[in-house]
């Protein structure tokens, strides 16, 4: 079970990602405004694969009741659409032809391996459903596009709620995710998360086979059900941008892609689910985070492992200011709807660091307010970690120092870290120096580790001054 | 529908209240228990219930050789045993979940919920 409580950001002291150049086969945003330059037909198929294979699937999933067999089908359709497309020119609806193509697949392969009966039933009822959903025309299946609701939406919600049913463990529930909805192969999922790719596969493997045995049903839970049944949803969408904001140890190309990947499982739910408010704020709080990456890098060291610009340190100019307005417009809906919960209150924190022209003009006190908010909705030792450093900058380090020793977080490295910068501004350095001595020992990644020790000279520097 | 076992974990040594500890609690469950059991067979999800009796009572079979070898079991060490299980009909693990979940408030134990192998 997916912890209740998603780790609040430790904002000021947390590392980045290194800089990662965005991997070619990766499509821009929908959103986005520069439209593409012209591709290769070869790589609108990767595009249209990158972005319309989780919605294929979904279709398909309902179709044949059957992830496994929509999977090959999708696939049959997209090795079909590379024989075809670069002659024939692609369809005015790529979706819709890659989704009536695997359906037809579908049959054709059902009624190949029809050595037994209900196979053939299988391919007759498909054949006979025509009219239904089912067999939806390319041209039916843009207008359900262009209005913006019916099934084929419906179908990749259902979907989201199966990959992240509590039955399945944390981390299938993720990799099912990225391969299902995302459209990452399985080798790609294995790279972002340093696991070797059969282990992966396997994985994968056990998780559907899961879904299928138990039987884990292909709907959108309603009513009482949902609170609860949304939450690892949003937990699996958060942990996939965290891996690819702060990755746990180690770095690979992939885990840029992985941000962009799960703000695009974010807009798509916040656009299926408009009414829930901590879906609105996940969103929100990726956002946000997101504007600040090209600030987080230190230019002298974008080459390197990474060096880390903390948030008081930032330059400004830098953040992106479209993902702010947008973000910031998120958290408005949120108060006024006026519902909280931890995702909307960590993007509220979020959009108080966005507002402010420079570090200095940070309203600290709004902020230790929305994390007194916080940690009544949602108690957790990491964000009381955060509280405290908010606690300080409204009043000093002392009581903060005092508060944070009781949390329990011994093995995490950002509590040293923090201990350390209350000790410097407690003119305490040999005290200090030891806490990032420990903080280093406890930190995962190379950027991390970079910062840390950056730290330590500088305090060792400021020392020798003294 | 499928048939699932709802499974159910308790100690491996029975005391005399059964698995539990006091006759309170033992009275209070067996009710509960009793209670849930006929909402099932009500509803027509039940297929079988009934209870084990503890670990230690077990023995361990092999008939794999020319003569079957008995040993006394359990076959396995372990801190918790399946004290009891139900079969249920259900439409998917949705609503085995939800029936478990019944199931474990009345009889005050974890309950684990296995399909049976498919068709």
């Amino acid at each position: 079970m997916v912890g209740a409580t998603p780790p609040a950001e430790p904002e000021p002291e947390h590392p980045p990602a290194p800089e990662q150049e965005p991997a070619p086969e990766h499509p821009p945003e929908p959103e986005q405004p520069p439209a593409p330059p012209p591709l290769p037909e070869d790589a609108e198929i990767a595009r249209v694969f990158r972005q319309e294979y989780g919605r294929a699937v979904a279709v398909l999933t309902r179709i044949l009741g059957d992830i496994g067999l929509a999977e090959d089908a999708v696939q049959d359709a997209f090795t079909a659409a590379v024989q075809r497309w670069p002659a024939a020119g692609t369809p005015p609806s790529p979706a819709g032809w890659i989704i009536t193509t695997a359906r037809n697949r579908a049959i054709d392969r059902l009624r190949r391996e029809a050595g037994r009966e209900d196979r053939h039933a299988q391919a007759a009822l498909l054949q006979a459903a025509g009219a239904g959903a089912a067999a939806a025309t390319p041209e039916e299946l843009l207008l359900d596009e262009l209005s913006g609701e019916g099934t084929v939406d419906d179908d990749r919600l259902r979907l989201m709620f199966t990959c992240c049913h509590p039955a399945l463990a944390t981390n299938a529930q993720v990799a099912l995710t990225l391969r299902l909805l995302g459209g990452l192969t399985t080798a790609e999922i294995a790279r972002a998360f340093l696991v070797p790719e059969a282990t992966m596969a396997q994985r994968l493997v056990r998780a559907k086979a899961k879904i299928r045995d138990a039987r884990i049903p292909y709907r959108v839970p309603q009513g009482a059900e949902l609170p609860g049944r949304l939450q690892p949803v949003l937990a699996v969408v958060y942990l996939i941008f965290n891996e690819g904001y702060s990755p746990s140890s180690g770095a690979g190309p992939v885990r840029g892609d992985l941000c962009r990947e799960a703000i695009r499982l974010g807009r798509l739910l916040a656009a299926l689910m408009p009414d829930e408010p901590e879906v609105q704020g996940l969103l929100a709080l990726m956002l946000l985070i997101e504007s600040r990456r090209a600030a987080r890098l230190d230019p002298a060291r974008r080459d390197g492992d990474g060096g880390v610009v903390l948030l008081a340190d930032q330059d400004r100019r830098l953040w992106d200011r479209g993902l702010i307005a947008e973000g910031q417009e998120l958290v408005r809906r949120c108060l006024r709807r006026n519902r909280p919960g931890p995702y909307q209150l960590q993007a509220a924190i979020n959009a108080v660091h966005s507002d402010a022209p420079a570090a200095a003009a940070t309203d600290w006190r709004q902020i230790l307010r929305l994390y007194d908010q916080l940690l009544d909705a949602a108690p957790g030792p990491v964000a009381a970690l955060n509280r405290a450093v908010a606690l300080a900058e409204v009043e000093g380090p002392e009581r903060a120092l005092h508060l944070i020793e009781g949390l329990g977080l011994e093995g995490y490295h950002l509590l040293h870290a923090v201990r350390a910068d209350f000790l410097v501004r407690l003119g305490r350095p040999e005290e200090a120096a030891a806490a990032y001595r420990t903080a280093l020992e406890l930190a995962g990644s190379a950027a991390e580790r970079a910062f840390l020790e950056s730290r330590l000279r500088g305090l060792k520097a400021w020392d020798q001054e003294a | 529908m499928a048939q699932y076992a709802l499974m159910v974990w308790g100690p491996s040594e029975y005391g005399k209240f059964g698995s539990y500890a006091t006759a309170e609690e033992n009275a209070a469950q067996l009710a509960a228990t009793g209670v849930f059991t006929a909402k099932l067979r009500e509803e027509g999800s039940l297929v079988f219930v009934n209870g084990l009796a503890e670990a230690s009572a077990s023995t361990v079979v092999d008939g794999r050789g020319p003569t079957p070898i008995f040993t006394d079991g359990p076959y396995m060490e372990s801190k918790e045993y399946i004290a009891g299980f139900w079969i249920v009909e259900a439409t998917d693990l949705d609503a085995a979940l939800r029936l478990a979940a019944g199931g474990s408030r009345a009889c005050r134990r974890k309950v684990e919920v296995r399909p049976m192998a498919g068709e």
